[in-house]
């Protein structure tokens, strides 16, 4: 950035001295929580901790077991299904409800607090919540057959290959909302002149959505995506309130399988390797993406 | 500051009367709002009847016998083991772990942003990759080298090592915010104060602090959320004595053996969750103009 | 209020004893039956003089574990902990970080008075005792409806094998004939009662305790395992997740029956059912007598501080001791560790199980011969069978021999 060259360059280190010394809580939780503690959990990934960390190294045994545990493999392919739901749902709807609630609608206060209010709540909640909705017996299957219609059948908590969906219904009525306020936030920060142009040059109202705002909404929409992937690859509490993983093992999810095998198990290092894998994915999906978005770019 | 003043909305020109259009617009809103407040209601209803009347039946029937006991319980009665002081025990422990939680780790990383945003250096912005990347790690697999550091810190069991826990990972998301906020002011603020010889410190305190209401704003929800929902952390690194609320709720509603209460879970949910949603409800407004003016430009 | 008046009557008789310290204790016992069989111990102890301070965190394995370990390894323990023993506790004696109760049991003479005495050596490491065995929780039971066989116009079974032939009357009359909840542990459990009960329990030692693959390919076996996909046949329109659920349709006469252990009991009891009267329960599957023993244990962190120390033993004595074991039992619904108490206030379950631990066969629970590792793996392993009518009875023993070799 231009403004460091500003002040004067007696030594590289001392320049810009009191931002480098503000950033030593950046540095040192990135060094050593994020990049410390990641090697660590590597390094340890190569040995047979069981409920304490041990050096007992035993090389490539808990990849092993890994890649040939069908938990694990169901966990991986319900994340996907779970992520691509999510990405593809949450932004859609969020954007659509954004669009909405643009239209310098009345009680605009009212419909944003009652979408953004289940972000307030833990997943806990949202968790038990939902489990009870989708419950056969007691939620929307049982009140639609109440009404007369006999074989209406909406179970996807008791059926395991529709389970990730009943988990993705209620990961989206406790996230849309916060999408959707970060959109409208993008949307109210987009230049009248802009809409005024594209009135006058007769462009209907969707096409200047999809094709003008859309593409000035980029800097929100990376911030909403980093949070809600964070989110997605971290699904921990609402599969363990919801489903606790199953029917069976069928709603399994990566960090579950992490945290049951370190602390249910008692096997340290398949919980580690399981996260290492865990980790090198989020890399390589994210270090060239960060790179193009945070480091390439020079902005002034 | 400019962007406080585009907090209207801003779509293309209102018609007035009742239209096909505004028909559709608020037809979809408000299913959505139902689809929306579904849950609130069943949650609300179910703790207001009781048992018997929750084995019998619809979820969405409104109680015949309104019955405040599933609160009363949640808050004051209901056990944790032996001690049966219900909720309230943890209340003022969340508050004692929420508040500097929430003021450090918002401190922190609003210096991160700032210096990111107008005093880069050489490898801030690896640092701050790195960063990014840790929002993607599950905390289960930070748990223990955690534990490993706090005892190394001398500060495992304590409040002031649980507030390090939260500022630790909180941090990247923050950081994120301020940094892409800091960076849409004007820099000619900053150029001038640069020529008036205002350094680091100073340009962060006198310009750049009155300019990001809205961000803190913001960071303040997002933080209180996080934070006061936070179980794990609370029960893993502390002891006991400063065990948050959620802890409470962990023992009413995940037990595993014997009869389950519907009514107290749910009233114990509502109640954990009101700090939060009262400051939804109270700053709603001033979190979309916060992420309105922080996060456009980038 | 009425309780610290109670205390301090108690400490002024005492007369401030030598080592009064207040004790932290974690468990993860937060239901009501639980936490009022911990209230016992705790009334036990406070009447010594000492303080228990109560910590519980509910989600046994889940989330109080982690709990525990972190904060025994953090270097700020409590000064007593539940764990279930077996293998799981090892490590962390292995570490030094709990305290041996050798001295304390030997000195009380523990060997002598804990019954079956295959309960007391799972908290033997090298010769040392490091945990105190507070009940005994057998798995191996069937719980029947007798509502439920008697719309079905059958005769309530005695044994398994009976149980099987009626589940066609039971479909017929719209009853669910066997239910197992659709959580991992509930399956595993299943197994090894059906292992246990069916295979007998010689088989059931070999299998589990000396992992040996060749009777798991034998002909005993063959037999557990064709009964196992009975099991699952029988439990084939039954979603149902929790086990107390499962429970409840037993006592509304929805199914027929549930696998379950003997907390079971507990839900029976509150809902004001009679056993042999509304509800029968056969040990073994009524097929052996037989009792496993899992159960719980106190373990007690390794704690520099001679006051602790002393106050750590009390506590370990207390819990041992008679009269609290009596009373904790009753409560919780669960047998008492040493055969020299008297239990008259048991119900009919009870006693059958009190008998068969007197007179029958024993068998140690799993979680004392398979690792945590391996115990889990094989509860996953089981609750795919039940999940999937597809897969073959082939592949559960081929994954099951996989397990136990790695476990070996």
């Amino acid at each position: 950035m231009a403004q460091s060259n500003v002040s004067g360059r007696p030594f590289r280190l001392f320049r810009n001295l009191n931002a480098k010394i503000a950033a030593i809580p950046m540095i040192l939780t990135a060094l050593v929580i994020f990049v410390g503690f990641s090697l660590w959990t590597v390094v340890y990934s190569f040995t047979k901790s069981g409920l304490l960390p041990r050096q007992d190294f035993v090389g490539l045994m808990q990849y092993e077991r890994l890649w040939s545990n069908t938990k694990w493999l169901i966990s991986i392919q319900n994340l996907l299904i779970f992520g691509i739901c999510m990405l593809v749902f949450s932004f859609v709807i969020g954007f659509v409800l954004a669009c909405l609630m643009d239209q310098k609608i009345r009680f605009e206060g009212v419909f944003r607090t009652i979408l953004l209010y289940p972000f307030a709540l833990s997943f806990v909640v949202t968790g038990v919540v939902w489990q009870w909705l989708l419950n056969p017996d007691l939620g929307i299957q049982s009140v639609m057959r109440g009404f007369g219609w006999e074989s209406f059948a909406f179970d996807p908590l008791n059926n395991s290959r529709i389970v990730m969906f009943g988990v993705v219904i209620a990961a989206l009525w406790q996230g849309t909302g916060f999408v959707m306020v970060l959109l409208l936030a993008g949307l109210r920060g987009i230049d009248d002149e802009i809409w005024k142009a594209t009135r006058i040059d007769g462009i209907p109202t969707w096409k200047t959505y999809l094709f003008v705002v859309v593409p000035m909404l980029r800097p929100v929409m990376v911030t909403t995506l980093v949070i809600v992937t964070a989110g997605i690859v971290k699904v921990y509490d609402l599969v363990v309130a919801q489903t606790n993983g199953g029917p069976g093992v069928s709603s399994e999810v990566p960090a579950k399988y992490v945290y049951d095998q370190m602390f249910l198990n008692q096997n340290l290092g398949q919980g580690f390797a399981a996260s290492t894998m865990m980790l090198i994915t989020v890399a390589i999906i994210i270090i060239p993406w960060a790179y193009l978005e945070f480091g390439g770019r020079k902005r002034g | 500051m400019v962007d406080l003043t585009l907090d209207g909305p801003r779509g293309p020109k209102p018609r007035r009367a009742i239209s096909g259009r505004n028909i559709m617009i608020y037809g979809t809103l408000i299913v959505v709002a139902l689809y929306y407040l579904i849950p609130l209601y069943v949650m609300v209803v179910t703790s207001l009847k009781g048992l018997p009347e929750i084995r019998m039946g619809n979820i969405f029937a409104p109680p015949v016998e309104i019955t405040f006991e599933p609160w009363v319980k949640a808050w004051s009665e209901a056990c944790t083991g032996l001690n049966c002081d219900g909720l309230q025990r943890g209340f003022w422990n969340s508050v004692r772990i929420t508040v500097p939680s929430v003021i450090v780790s918002i401190l922190i990383a609003s210096i991160n942003g700032y210096a990111l945003a107008n005093w880069r250096f050489k490898g801030a912005e690896l640092f701050f990759a790195i960063l990014m990347i840790g929002a993607f790690i599950p905390y289960q697999v930070m748990l223990y080298p955690m534990v490993i550091l706090l005892r190394e810190l001398g500060l495992y069991g304590s409040l002031t090592g649980l507030v390090l826990v939260h500022t630790v990972f909180g941090m990247p998301i923050l950081t994120l915010l301020f940094r892409n906020y800091f960076a849409t002011l004007p820099d000619e603020l900053f150029k001038a104060a640069r020529v008036d010889g205002t350094g680091f410190w100073g340009i962060y305190f006198r310009i750049m602090l009155p300019l990001s209401l809205p961000i803190f704003v913001v960071a303040v929800i997002l933080q209180v959320t996080g934070i006061w929902n936070d179980f794990l952390f609370g029960v893993v690194y502390t002891r006991p004595q400063y065990y948050p609320m959620t802890v409470q709720l962990n023992n009413i509603v995940n037990t595993t053996t014997g009869v389950k209460e519907y009514n107290v879970n749910m009233a114990a949910t509502i109640l954990t969750g009101l700090v939060p949603l009262v400051i939804y409800f109270v700053s709603g407004r001033l979190f979309v103009r916060g992420i309105a003016a922080g996060a456009v430009k980038g | 209020m009425k309780r610290r008046v109670i205390l301090a009557a108690t400490t002024a008789m005492i007369g401030c004893a030598a080592y009064a310290e207040d004790l932290e204790v974690t468990h993860w016992w937060t239901s009501g039956s639980e936490a009022a069989a911990v209230a016992e111990f705790a009334k036990a102890f406070d009447a010594t003089g000492n303080k228990w301070v109560d910590g519980a965190i509910a989600g046994s394995g889940g989330v109080a574990r982690p709990v525990m370990v972190s904060r025994i390894t953090g270097g700020d323990p409590m000064a007593a902990t539940q764990f279930n023993h077996g293998q799981q506790a090892q490590e962390l004696v292995e570490a030094g970080l709990m305290r041996s109760l050798e001295s304390v049991a030997s000195a009380d003479g523990w060997r002598d008075i804990v019954h079956p005495a295959s309960i007391l050596e799972s908290c033997e490491i090298d010769g040392e005792i490091y945990c105190v065995p507070v009940n005994i929780h057998s798995q191996l039971w069937l719980w029947l409806s007798n509502d439920a066989f008697e719309t079905a116009g059958v005769a309530v079974p005695n044994n398994w094998d009976e149980f099987v032939a009626a589940g066609p009357a039971l479909r017929e009359a719209g009853i669910q004939p066997l239910v197992i909840g659709r959580q991992p542990w509930q399956a595993s459990l299943a197994f090894q009662t059906i292992v246990a009960s069916v295979a007998g329990p010689e088989a059931y030692g070999k299998v589990f305790g000396d992992k040996d693959a060749d009777v798991v390919n034998g002909p005993e076996m063959e037999k557990a395992f064709a009964a196992l996909a009975t099991a699952r046949e029988m439990t084939a329109g039954s979603n149902v997740q929790e086990w107390n659920q499962a429970t409840t349709q037993v006592i509304n006469g929805q199914a027929g029956g549930q696998i379950m252990g003997d907390w079971a009991q507990g839900e029976f009891a509150i809902a004001e059912q009679v056993a042999g009267e509304d509800y029968t329960c056969l040990p073994g599957l009524g097929l052996a007598d037989i009792v496993s023993t899992g159960g719980d244990a106190f373990y007690f962190p390794a704690i520099d501080d001679p006051e602790v120390t002393a106050a750590q033993e009390e506590l370990a004595r207390v819990m041992i001791s008679p009269e609290a074991q009596v009373a904790f039992n009753l409560k919780k619904g669960s047998m008492p560790v040493r055969g020299d108490v008297n239990l008259d206030a048991a119900n009919e379950c009870m006693r059958k199980g009190l008998d068969i631990l007197a007179n029958g066969t024993v068998v140690a629970g799993i979680d004392q011969m398979l690792s945590p590792d391996a115990g889990n793996q094989l509860a996953d392993l089981m609750v795919q069978f039940f999940n999937e009518p597809g897969m073959s009875v082939d592949d559960v023993k081929a994954s099951f021999i996989d397990i136990l070799e790695y476990d070996s």
